[in-house]
């Protein structure tokens, strides 16, 4: 099938191919990121089970471990499965800004204006 | 992966047209673009999940008690199914990824083979949570609020004394026939003497199940067991009111119905995408068995359901911690 709306040089995505030993490579890296989503899930799994909530002391700390493997994971994910980091350094800034910058607002407005309104709520009843 | 080799030209060269200024399709970028408004839409249910809960005045259910059963075993299990589920996401993005790789290579056999494994694992997730949805929705052996205050000594030995409105779990072949007798089923009776609580369903085949144990604090902060006498205290201070598995107006795992409702509609959502990208992807596997990409010399659809597929892993990812975790 023919595409007149794509210019032939080699810029395009659509002519990213490679050779055997190349895919050889790529695919040992497939390889090891799969174990170390599998191995964080597991750790993730065991601690979910082993750390009871009634400890407060350590609980925090076992949050924010969850959030950071999370983020360790999801980072593994956008990077390698999806490409991104070895996209063009203009695309991948493209798609993570304007993400960032919009979550990040958002949950500084939830947490902020979101219980502003409950110890209002408190102060005044 | 592409382009390479434009990465040092001047920015006049590179957006003055003639060529992609990112490297990439615009098919793929769209998509890209797409995606990051999904994400944003995810992220802001998870972010309302987070304020409700933090804002909530009733106790908030544990993810490890409430999802700790697996398909045909008794006892308990927690949080084994959904790392299942999770496990099966990541390899079926792991194969997503393996065909996206082959197509590179322009290896359409490869293509085929790594796309059918994409869908049999999407295929089994959908499955896994048409099962977890059901055993949420049916629960456990379902819950009663007290009616007036109860003080009680739990089987440990630990003194309660549970306000009105608190929660009792019962066990689940006791809760099965008091579901019965509440929807006032006349072949359901109940004998209550000297310290003994039984239902019998009379019927084809006789059920009977005496009061043993009753827990409380289920889903909060500690799960405590009453039995004997503590537990027919605990029967006789009950209000009409059941509750088993959870609907869209009440629910066995907490007081207040926004923990099932934000399980409900994220689940729901996610596994929405997870359907969706499913078909897409049965789409894309019989165009590449078809030859359509062969014929154009390049699998790049391959590669944009492929950023779709991998975003549901992520989402899922995220989904994970925040609602069954932490």
């Amino acid at each position: 099938m023919e595409r007149d709306d794509l210019i032939v040089n080699d810029s395009y995505s659509l002519n990213a191919h490679h050779s055997e030993e190349e895919g050889v490579k790529i695919r040992k890296k497939i390889l090891f990121v799969t174990v170390l989503l599998t191995a964080i899930t597991a750790v993730e799994v065991a601690m979910g089970i082993i750390f009871k909530r009634a400890e407060t002391f350590s609980w925090e700390v076992i949050k924010w471990t969850f959030v950071a493997l999370t983020l360790v994971k999801a980072g593994y994910i956008v990077l390698s499965f999806m490409h991104l980091g070895e996209e063009r350094s203009n695309l991948k800034k493209t798609i993570l800004t304007p993400y960032l910058l919009f979550i990040v607002y958002l949950v500084y407005v939830v947490v902020t204006e979101g219980f502003g309104h409950l110890f209002n709520h408190n102060n005044f009843h | 992966m592409s382009g390479h080799s434009n990465d040092n030209v001047s920015s006049e060269e590179l957006w003055g047209g003639g060529q992609s200024p990112y490297g990439i399709s615009y098919g793929k970028m769209y998509m890209w673009f797409f995606l990051v408004s999904d994400a944003l839409t995810f992220g802001g249910l998870l972010t309302a999940y987070g304020f409700s809960r933090a804002a909530s005045e009733d106790p908030w259910p544990i993810g490890e008690q409430v999802f700790r059963a697996l398909p045909g075993l008794e006892g308990h299990y927690p949080l084994i199914y959904v790392a299942l589920m999770t496990f099966i996401l990541i390899v079926s993005s792991v194969t997503m990824v393996l065909a996206v790789e082959a197509g590179h290579r322009n290896d359409k056999r490869s293509v085929v083979r790594w796309m059918a494994a994409t869908i049999i694992g999407g295929l089994f997730f959908l499955g896994s949570q048409a099962w977890e949805w059901s055993h949420f929705i049916h629960g456990g052996g379902g819950s009663f609020l007290l009616a007036k205050e109860v003080t009680i000594t739990a089987d440990n030995g630990s003194e309660y004394t549970l306000p009105v409105g608190e929660a009792i779990y019962m066990d689940h072949h006791f809760g099965e026939l008091a579901e019965g007798y509440s929807n006032g089923d006349e072949s359901v009776e109940l004998h209550s003497d000297h310290g003994h609580v039984k239902l019998i369903q009379y019927g084809e085949h006789t059920h009977e199940a005496e009061l043993h144990s009753l827990t409380i604090h289920k889903y909060i902060t500690d799960e405590q067991e009453v039995s004997g006498e503590f537990a027919h205290k605990l029967w006789d201070a009950r209000s009409t009111s059941f509750t088993f598995g959870a609907n869209m107006h009440e629910n066995e795992y907490a007081l207040q119905q926004s923990y099932a409702n934000f399980f409900f509609f994220i689940t729901g959502f996610h596994g929405f995408h997870v359907f969706s990208g499913v078909v897409i992807n049965i789409i894309i596997f019989i165009m590449a068995y078809r030859g359509v990409f062969e014929k154009r010399k390049h699998y790049e659809m391959v590669e944009k359901v492929g950023l779709y597929w991998h975003f549901i892993d992520l989402v899922w990812v995220f989904v994970f911690t925040f609602f069954y975790l932490i």
